[in-house]
């Protein structure tokens, strides 16, 4: 069998055989009991050659309808936004592509360098002191810190708001299952989060309170009085945010949280259908070594050079084993660093202006859409680049329409909240046009007439 | 430029006023923000992040680039890693529009192509490991573990049986009982014998009826084949406990045995490791996990379905414990695994275990002379030596770790699995050139001459890198762990 990924030839692997003393590869198996091998070929598809294989892959993926060839109004925790060309670029290079985990930090400073500036972006948007190397994404993230606000607080429920996001829910209900934390919910009856509602449920049993801003439908909620609310009972106020949105947001830590957490995927990671994501984690300095996931910090080498390390690595799976605040091992550390470049391409000015298009161009869409006889906005709250749209007509039949224009109108929400099931949730990036937008309007108008 | 002399920050370029990015002015009418929202909410003052050019990005992450080792550009023998070259056609095809630029709630209408290669991938890996079902929602090992983990829980409260415990080898690698620990379970450790097996009676001796599951990693993390594998999974299930096959060295047994076969009730499977998806720095992964059909009701949601020629996801799923990630994996991960797979075919996965094999075994025998062996030979796709003898002459495991790098090679893993002193776990890979793996060792074996002859080299290692040896304890001590505005 030979194979384009490896090298050894039958002469080569002959010699090395003699090298070894063994007469053949079956005699290096001699520890596999026969009763345990299995004793016919795999039953897989046949190999393919390259060029045919492409033409297999090309012809699934024209199968999948994709935001190059329509205009993608959907969000709901994934976003079309802009990606600059050399990211793509030098995230491919194979000194970055092909490393792994630093753990030899002399043969890894690029790795390690670009997570301690990913690091300080993450701290700086988030408004924390510290943020760590990546979580897989943005629901993993909000499990990680229900847990770690558990076992900071010893108390046993989290709050949760009904505006995040209800994927990211379920991912904490899993993750909670065995550590027995009990999630309570928070009810948002107009879009934004019943906080007079939510004090009744925060007491002196309560790990955190989580709320989402913008929240799942959009719409922003009141940062400051959450974290009023959650640390008068003496519990720590989780914020999911997304960076994306935070150079025209204030920072969450400056309005009180104590964690924030969250999906970077807008930060220049593709949509990919859902992953690899982004999970974004920061947190108050005081509970740095109650983080989980990796940290690089500044230290200096033998000639006192300034070099950069995996530390307080105390905290993790490969030394604290059964006792670690996490088991993430492998993260998503290449994400981090496509936000990395991504940060840096867009610096201070260029993240204003995608989170300044991106409301404007939502607002205008909103107006533009409400204005379609029988659609209306199902909130009334502030919102900023997505917002829930009431439809005379079942929602999925109207995606399903739409899609055939070329236009990804949005998600309908009856999945995750049988209240809603007339709606439909529309999301704008920077990316979308006017000219896409008034398409999507006149459509509308003709799929509800 | 050396690569040492490069000591920028990207921050330290920023110029007020560079811009990198290109972006069209508003096309609607009421285009400022500020006004569109309520004050309470805007940021006071613009974040602090870097004013650059797009060449001044380029060429900064490209020298950062050069300080590293990578598996395209350095011989990477971490042990347990699998660092596999991985294809470049892998590249292409995640990057293809209809799989990079899909929404994850896209209709299902509008992505059964995506869900067709989910559908096969999934029914590949179920092959692979003699499984009966398989989610490929797990972002990496360490989830596809706790996946693994949460699904004994629920079979075993949906039998009513409330087991406590589980227990895990102390060879074991540190993700299994910290997601053990997640999951809510007492860990137990049970100790091996010297040569890394699993001890019968010691395994025997723990398993009461509080035993939920066991735990284990084949071949074991010293590289060796459990030759009483099939008793041990038998000895479980006869007292009630599940058996969890930690997938992490799966590169060994592609086509030879299979998981399901073994007994084993759960495994997880590390596409960046076996299916050479890239390690990406530290990732992202992706580890599926598989099933035995008992265990099937309980796998997370949703699960991709085939009727006639469609496909759908299925969250009607009552049993299910529920969800890992957001969304339905790592797809892009997945169309690089799924690539790799119908590049290789049946006979091409199985070539994959012999060679690398072969190549771990050339490495054994051409060190066996120079270094302390873990265990005797042959072994599987990866062999662990000790630097016992090198310790007494005052070279440590992480000495010898230095001076590969001197020598133009990434390091071994080191001190891993704990039950071997001063460990050097080293895995080859199929995809590794006889030549290179001579190179390697050739320099091991010089660095075992110089621990006799001229520690010093070896103490001072390494001296080629970007910076010297790091103070790991400074480090820690005084966390700096962002950059700030000098005053």
């Amino acid at each position: 069998m030979t194979s384009r990924y490896i090298a050894n030839t039958a002469a080569e692997q002959r010699q090395m055989l003699a090298v070894i003393g063994a007469g053949g590869i079956e005699e290096l198996l001699v520890r596999i009991p026969a009763k345990a091998r299995l004793s016919r070929p795999l039953s897989l598809a046949p190999a393919l050659a390259e060029t045919d294989l492409i033409r297999h892959m090309k012809a699934l993926a024209e199968r999948n309808a994709d935001a190059d060839q329509n205009a993608c109004f959907m969000g709901a925790g994934a976003y079309d936004h802009y990606i600059p060309s050399p990211i793509n670029h030098l995230i491919s290079r194979g000194e970055f592509f092909t490393a792994y985990t630093p753990y030899q930090p002399e043969a890894s400073q690029g790795t390690l360098r670009t997570i301690y500036e990913y690091q300080t972006m993450i701290a700086e948007l988030t408004g924390m002191d510290v943020a760590n190397a990546s979580i897989y994404d943005g629901a993993s993230s909000l499990a990680e810190a229900a847990l770690m606000a558990h076992a900071v607080t010893e108390r046993n429920e989290v709050v949760l708001s009904r505006g995040v996001n209800p994927l990211y829910r379920r991912v904490a209900v899993t993750y909670c299952e065995g550590p027995g934390v009990r999630l309570r919910d928070a009810a948002v009856p107009d879009g934004v989060t019943d906080l007079a509602a939510a004090k009744k449920l925060v007491s002196s049993k309560t790990a955190a309170l989580v709320v989402q801003s913008p929240n799942f439908y959009g719409c922003l909620e009141d940062i400051a009085a959450a974290a009023e609310l959650a640390h008068a009972a003496g519990a720590l106020l989780v914020v999911v945010a997304d960076p994306v949105n935070l150079g025209v947001l204030e920072a969450p830590g400056r309005l009180g949280a104590d964690l924030v957490v969250g999906e970077g995927q807008g930060l220049g990671v593709p949509m990919s259908f859902g992953g690899p994501n982004l999970g974004v984690f920061g947190a108050k300095k005081d509970l740095v070594r109650r983080m989980p996931g990796r940290l690089v910090g500044a230290t200096v080498d033998r000639d006192g050079r300034r070099g950069f390390v995996l530390t307080l690595q105390t905290r993790e799976q490969h030394i604290r084993r059964g006792k670690a605040t996490s088991n993430i091992c492998t993260n998503v550390a290449l994400c981090a660093l496509m936000a990395t470049i991504y940060l840096a391409t867009l610096g201070r000015r260029g993240l204003v202006r995608v989170g300044e298009l991106s409301t404007a161009k939502a607002h205008y869409a909103a107006e533009r859409l409400a204005q379609v006889p029988g659609v209306s906005l199902r909130f009334g709250a502030p919102f900023f680049k997505e917002f829930a749209l009431k439809l005379p007509k079942a929602p999925e039949r109207v995606v399903a329409r739409l899609a055939k224009q070329g236009i990804l109108a949005g998600v309908p929400l009856k999945t995750f909240d049988r209240a809603l099931g007339d709606c439909l949730l529309v999301a704008v990036t920077e990316k979308r046009t006017k000219a896409e937008i008034d398409a999507f309007a006149d459509a509308l108008g003709k799929a509800v007439a | 430029m050396a690569a040492s002399a490069y000591d920028k920050l990207i921050f330290d370029l920023s110029s007020p006023g560079r811009v990198a990015w290109s972006m069209p002015e508003a096309d609607v009418p009421a285009s400022d923000a500020r006004k569109l929202l309520p004050a309470q909410h805007l940021r006071r003052d613009a974040p602090e992040l870097p004013e650059v050019s797009e060449f001044d990005v380029v060429r900064h992450y490209s020298r950062l680039s050069r300080m590293n080792y990578g598996l395209d550009t350095h011989f990477y023998p971490l042990g347990s890693c699998t660092m596999k070259y991985n294809p470049k056609l892998n590249e292409d095809m995640a990057r293809l529009a209809g799989f990079g630029k899909l929404h994850p709630l896209a209709p299902e209408a509008l992505s059964q192509g995506a869900l067709q290669l989910m559908h096969e991938l999934g029914a590949m890996l179920a092959e692979i490991a003699g499984m009966d079902a398989v989610s490929l929602q797990p972002a990496a090992g360490a989830q596809g573990e706790l996946a693994g983990v949460l699904m004994i829980r629920a079979y075993h409260l949906s039998r009513g049986e409330k087991r406590t415990k589980v227990l895990v080898p102390d060879s074991a690698h540190g993700t299994n009982p910290a997601s053990t620990a997640i999951a809510g379970y007492e860990v137990v450790e049970v100790k091996s014998l010297p040569n890394g097996e699993v001890d019968l009676d010691e395994l025997a001796r723990h398993l009461d009826t509080d035993v939920a599951a066991f735990m284990i990693t084949v071949p074991n993390t010293l590289g060796m084949f459990e030759p009483r594998v099939v008793e041990i999974t038998e000895l479980c299930h006869a007292r009630g406990a599940q058996v969890y096959m930690d997938g992490a060295n799966l590169n060994a047994i592609l086509g030879i045995t299979r998981p399901g076969d073994l007994g084993f009730d759960v495994c997880h499977f590390n596409l960046h490791k076996t299916f050479t998806t890239p390690h990406g720095g530290g990732g992202p992964g992706a580890g599926p996990v598989g099933v035995k059909a008992h265990l099937e009701p309980f796998l997370p949601v949703p699960v991709v379905t085939k009727d006639g020629d469609s496909y759908a996801l299925d969250w009607k799923r009552p049993k299910s414990i529920g969800k890992l990630q957001a969304f339905w994996g790592n797809f892009g991960m997945l169309v690089r695994a799924y690539t790799y797979i119908r590049t290789m075919g049946a006979d091409g996965l199985r070539s994959v275990s012999d060679n690398a094999i072969l190549n771990a075994n050339y490495i054994l025998k051409r060190l066996e002379k120079d270094y302390d062996v873990a265990v005797p030979g042959p072994c599987m796709h990866e062999c662990v030596l000790s630097a016992r003898r090198q310790k007494k002459l005052g070279v440590t495991a992480t000495d010898i770790a230095k001076r590969l790098l001197d020598l133009g090679f990434y390091a071994p893993s080191t001190y891993f699995p704990l039950i071997v002193e001063e460990a050097l776990m080293i895995e080859p890979t199929e995809t590794e050139a006889r030549e290179t793996l001579d190179q390697f060792c050739d320099a091991m074996i010089q660095i075992a001459r110089e621990a006799e002859q001229s520690p010093a080299v070896i103490h001072d290692a390494p001296v080629t890198t970007p910076v010297r040896r790091l103070d790991q304890t400074k480090a820690a001590r005084e966390p700096n762990l962002r950059w700030t505005r000098r005053p």
